[in-house]
């Protein structure tokens, strides 16, 4: 075959292809600005019924470009913001502290399990896997909790049972089980013990690992709202969410703490933009610090599922 | 017979600090997932509260015959089942295509963008989509009532009327998994070796051909992970979802009622502990089964690909 066809052969399938990439950009183009849009809208909507004047929501519904401005709704739940701030706090704990134990007894039992000198290390997976087959239900853990453990209204109901997660063990490890066995090796030989390795040699090279389970906690945390409205009936104790929760539905529970903190609140208080601003107050900041997160988060997760 | 005995010792203090770092996450499992199995008992018994779990007098199989009498189980059974079978469909097939689109899109801000606004409804809570779809749906004030009005149109009014539900639902867990799944099948789809596309560029396929014959069945391992995960849940609703979105609507209950919210609503409403306790049972031994059909079809068919 001369160089000639060679090239002519080259430049004919790059021509065709070239006619095939237009076609297929012209879809992806089209299609993934359609499901953006879809995923995004909602967002837009609660933003600006947020800052609409209540008498427009009520008269056009809710718009995506509000058709009155205030920021009324905003003004009154700064005005007496004890309730909203407290709530804040709850979660704020709850996540830094489940996130914090929720990751190093995740990692460190990762660790143990891959381990390949480690003889045991399929029978204690296997329990592990086993609760993902097979669980007693909402039930017996309830009354766990309620009778036996007595974590009823307190906050380490909100840490505790959601502290480890089998699915997190399992993508953690896999990610461990990639780091050269002979890095634990030559520390061993260096007379290191096995604790030591995972703190001062583990740790380190997870880092991708950590920051991706890390989020995923941290997220399940402040989001949580389950636990609470199962076991916390104190307002004190109310999480961020369960609180919007609650607020969403009970509007009357609203006006009402809000006289009870001394405000003097006229009976048509904005409802549906209050409703609306408390929705943006809750997710605010993980909006807010999303666009930063997910840089680690796709890529922590690319490098768990390409090479774990 | 001695000298195993010595070995399990001598084996238990060669990995002691091995077995000292698992220790925390034998106890929590034990502790949160294999005492409440245990508690299975409760779904033969009659409970009452002076009795407790242990006291409390049997009943034999009355609390599922009470379940099963109801008319109830097969309705929430259907309906679980049902979902989670269109969310997987639904769900898969579209997270595949935006990951395809995604990775054979050229502009790199474009991706970037899009990538960022798929994941967002990711990152809220429930409680907050339950927010944003009563923006969307309120019969007087929402969203696609006033377009239809606005269009001349009589409103609807979804939130009494259960035959929206499947549509709705199955679209909003679409919605909320997208940006997560398309960014799991995007890493599977980067980490195909480009030479089988160079290839097959050479030999004259245009890209849909590459697309079906290349990415599409490489993508398999991963998608048959994924469903086989989903499958052992097909009896587990997500209750955070249908809580938020319909709540306790009793007029929705034929088309979203589902075994979780069943559960829970005997449980924290009527109180019928026996009862809930035996459905729950009923639904993790549902769960049980399906699983280790599932992974015993794909073992069938392929040993590699199980689960276990």
């Amino acid at each position: 075959m001369s160089s000639a066809t060679v090239n002519g052969d080259v430049k004919k399938v790059r021509k065709r292809a070239n006619i095939d990439q237009i076609i297929l950009s012209l879809i992806g183009y089209v299609t993934l600005t359609i499901l953006a849009v879809f995923c995004i809208v909602p967002f837009l909507l609660v933003i600006s019924a947020s800052l609409s004047e209540e008498s427009s929501i009520i008269q056009n519904g809710f718009q995506i470009i509000p058709s009155t401005f205030s920021t009324e709704a905003y003004r009154l739940l700064f005005e007496f913001p004890a309730d909203m701030l407290r709530a804040y706090g709850v979660t704020i704990t709850v996540t830094v502290i489940g996130t914090a134990v929720g990751l190093f007894l995740t990692s460190m039992t990762a660790y143990v399990l891959s381990r390949r000198d480690f003889e045991w290390r399929s029978g204690f997976s296997f329990f592990f896997f086993f609760t993902t087959l097979f669980s007693g239900g909402l039930v017996p853990s309830y009354l766990l909790i309620i009778n036996f453990l007595h974590l009823k209204d307190t906050l380490l109901v909100l840490i505790l049972p959601m502290l480890m997660n089998v699915f997190y063990i399992i993508v953690m490890k896999s990610f461990m089980s990639s780091i050269p066995d002979a890095i634990t090796e030559s520390a061993k030989i260096d007379g290191a013990g096995d604790f030591r390795i995972f703190l001062q040699l583990i740790i380190p090279l997870s880092k991708p690992a950590l920051a991706t389970i890390g989020l995923f906690i941290a997220l399940a945390y402040w989001n949580d709202w389950y636990n609470a409205l199962l076991y916390i009936s104190k307002s004190e104790l109310m999480p961020l969410q369960y609180y919007l929760y609650k607020m969403l539905g009970n509007m009357d529970g609203m006006r009402k703490a809000m006289m009870a903190s001394g405000a003097v609140v006229n009976t048509d208080l904005p409802t549906e933009s209050l409703k609306m601003a408390m929705t943006i107050v809750a997710t605010g900041p993980i909006l807010l610090a999303y666009p930063f997160i997910q840089k680690y988060f796709v890529q922590g997760l690319t490098i768990g599922a390409v090479k774990g | 017979m001695k000298v195993k005995e010595y070995g399990f010792w001598h084996k238990v203090k060669k990995n002691r600090t091995l077995l000292l770092m698992l220790t925390p996450a034998v106890l929590f499992f034990l502790l949160f997932a294999y005492v409440p199995m245990a508690g299975i008992v409760l779904a033969f018994k009659q409970y009452n509260y002076s009795g407790g779990i242990f006291n409390s007098p049997w009943n034999g199989l009355d609390n599922f015959r009470f379940f099963f009498g109801s008319g109830d189980a097969w309705r929430v059974t259907r309906n679980t089942a049902l979902y989670n079978i269109a969310f997987i469909v639904v769900n898969n097939v579209l997270q595949i295509f935006a990951g395809i689109l995604l990775f054979e899109v050229a502009g790199k801000w474009f991706r970037k963008i899009t990538q960022t606004i798929l994941f967002l409804p990711y990152f809220i809570s429930w409680v907050v989509v339950g927010a944003i779809a009563y923006n969307l749906f309120n019969f007087d004030v929402g969203t696609l009532n006033v377009l239809l009005k606005g269009l001349g149109m009589q409103p609807i009014d979804i939130y009494n009327t259960a035959s929206y539900w499947p549509v709705i639902l199955v679209v909003v867990s679409a919605w909320k998994a997208l940006g997560y799944g398309t960014i799991m099948y995007l890493a599977a789809i980067t980490s195909i070796d480009t030479e089988m596309y160079e290839a097959a560029q050479i030999d004259g396929a245009n890209i849909f051909q590459r697309i079906m014959k290349i990415t599409v069945p490489n993508l398999i391992p991963t998608v048959i992970i994924l469903v086989l995960l989903a499958i052992g849940n097909i009896f587990r609703g997500d209750f955070g979802m249908f809580y938020n979105m319909v709540g306790n609507n009793g007029l929705l209950f034929s088309s979203t009622d589902v075994i979780d919210t069943f559960v829970f609503r005997s449980l924290t409403t009527s109180n019928e502990i026996g009862m809930s306790a035996a459905a729950g049972f009923y639904q993790s031994l549902l769960g049980f089964a399906t699983i280790m059909l599932a992974n015993y079809a794909v073992r069938k068919y392929d040993k590699d690909r199980a689960l276990f």
